[in-house]
């Protein structure tokens, strides 16, 4: 049995910077992720990162990547776990993990004194006909192909989801010499960055907004894509059909947090849909309903990998001054709490402020119910 | 947002007047080559700021605010061309001969072009509206960063030209 004072579940953004935060505290930290390298959705990220200097604004989300991943490799205080799958969270305050090494599996077990859950998201299916076809890929599935593996999803492409995903993945396909035919968006507007929607028409790429897919074709793969107009109900407009010919359709249309252990854990949950679905209540100390567990980056709602940094280095914090070794702890909190008023002030924020207040509000009538 | 969103979130393409209040003043432009910032839309973001050697990018009293430059700063440098996250900045010297000018411009695909290289001139809608002669290929310093492509173009199409198609890259020719 381990017994760390902290274990931090996911080494992305929120749970690096949160291990980072306890551990300057003098805390003995516990970070175990699932891949064979730290760094979440940074490892995939070769766009350029916005933000401000604190969260690394410019720097590519695989630098960022390389520089955390460094810290928490070298750090005395944290012990690193990868390829480590955390299984579940039991009502003894026991979590269980499966370690997989050379080919073989060890079944650990840890007991921490306080937990940091940064298990971030998922991509969110969408269902049409042939979605199911060899080619029909999650879009982060396509950036890990990619940006990871080196390797070409296909030939030709077409984008569902014009958000930061959609489009950035649409850049990254035309580096890696994938045609990209179009991105289809069912919403009349484009959700994404319009800078980043800029630099794709740049490209000739085109963004067909008010249209979706309406089905994927192939004998026993992707062949080709119909997509076709929506109306305001988001259906189907018969007779507005196009065809594209395709060997990849990529999915971008939303993340859902992972909340499984939180479930497990008894935490208090809520839908919420500016945040991506199910997420936990948590206070201004990322804490959760359940004392001592806490909750940041994608897991506590969808957002940025700025904004996880900062609600890691929150949660992280206020793990450590809960067992009383953060004496600066009222300092850095406020420090961490503008920063992240900074980055959500603007109208992309607006639907994460808007998320968190109703948080606030369905968290309040539970209470109250 | 109003009864219908404006060009620039329906289509990603900036409309006239989100260009026009972006361009720098005519006196400006005349002088040599200056960073025009086709950045409207108010995202938490301020790496230009930063990477201004000469100052020329205002500070940020809130990270959401657009950039805002001051001309008589602004020598077209492009150092932020190459800083920018959403590669929005483009430096232009309309006088650059009598009947060219030549923009910079930020350019992430392999292969780079070659000095001297003819490539293809794309608008912002990545439609070929001419040819381009590149002068310079400026590499960043570090193996991460943006590289910066000076071309030379006729002088009609100096606030057109946003990208190019380079022969032997993916778009082929």
């Amino acid at each position: 049995m381990l017994n760390p004072q902290v274990m931090v579940v996911g080494a992305g953004p929120a749970g690096m910077s949160a291990a980072l935060a306890a551990a300057d505290c003098g805390v003995k930290v516990l970070l175990v992720d699932f891949f064979s390298q730290p760094g979440g959705q940074l490892v995939k990220q070769t766009h350029k990162f916005f933000g401000s200097r604190g969260q690394y604004a410019g720097v590519r989300g695989i630098e960022i990547a390389r520089i955390l991943g460094e810290k928490v490799r070298t750090h005395p205080n944290i012990e690193l776990l990868l390829d480590t799958q955390v299984l579940g969270y039991y009502p003894d305050g026991v979590l269980t993990m499966e370690r997989t090494l050379d080919g073989e599996s060890e079944y650990l077990k840890a007991r921490p004194r306080r937990l940091v859950v940064c298990a971030g998201a998922s991509e969110k299916p969408l269902a049409f006909p042939g979605n199911d076809l060899p080619g029909v890929y999650g879009a982060g599935a396509v950036q890990t192909l990619m940006n990871v593996h080196g390797v070409r999803p296909g030939r030709r492409a077409v984008m569902v989801g014009a958000g930061n995903i959609g489009l950035i993945i649409s850049y990254q396909l035309r580096q890696a010499g994938v045609e990209v035919a179009a991105v289809v968006e069912a919403a009349p507007v484009i959700g994404g960055y319009a800078v980043h929607a800029s630099k794709i028409r740049r490209l000739g790429i085109p963004i067909l907004t008010s249209h979706s897919v309406k089905e994927a074709h192939g004998e026993r793969e992707l062949e080709g894509v119909t997509v076709w107009q929506v109306d305001e109900r988001w259906q189907g407009i018969p007779g507005t059909e196009r065809y594209f010919e395709a060997d990849v359709l990529c999915l971008a249309v939303g993340l859902s947090p992972l909340g499984e252990l939180l479930w497990q854990a008894g935490c208090r949950m809520a839908y919420v849909p500016e945040l991506g679905g199910h997420v936990p209540w948590h206070d201004e100390h990322q804490q959760t309903s359940v004392p001592g567990i806490f909750v940041a980056g994608d897991a506590a709602g969808v957002e940025e990998a700025s904004s996880a940094m900062v609600t890691g280095r929150i949660a992280g914090l206020a793990a450590a001054a809960s067992l009383g070794m953060c004496p600066r702890y009222r300092e850095l909190l406020a420090e961490a709490r503008a920063q992240l008023e900074a980055l959500r002030a603007g109208p992309p924020g607006e639907k994460i402020r808007r998320g968190l207040a109703r948080l606030e509000e369905v968290a309040r009538r539970a209470q109250a119910g | 947002m109003g009864p219908v969103a404006g060009q620039l979130r329906r289509t990603g393409l900036p409309a006239v007047e989100d260009l026009a209040r972006v361009m720098p003043p005519e006196e400006v432009r005349r002088r040599g080559p200056v960073a025009i910032f086709e950045c409207f839309e108010r995202i938490p973001c301020d790496p230009c700021y930063w990477a201004c050697k000469r100052g020329a990018v205002k500070p940020f009293r809130d990270i959401n605010d657009l950039p805002e430059v001051d001309w008589e700063r602004c020598n077209g440098c492009a150092l932020c061309v190459a800083a920018c996250p959403g590669l929005a900045i483009f430096v232009v010297h309309e006088g650059y001969t009598e009947s060219t000018a030549l923009i910079k411009l930020p350019y992430e695909f392999l292969p780079l072009p070659e000095v001297g290289q003819v490539v293809g001139a794309l608008d912002r809608e990545g439609t070929r509206v001419g040819e381009a002669r590149v002068v310079r290929v400026q590499r960043p310093r570090e193996k991460v960063g943006t590289p910066v492509l000076w071309i030379e173009v006729e002088r009609d199409l100096a606030h057109v030209v946003r990208n190019v198609a380079v022969a032997g890259g993916e778009w082929g020719e």
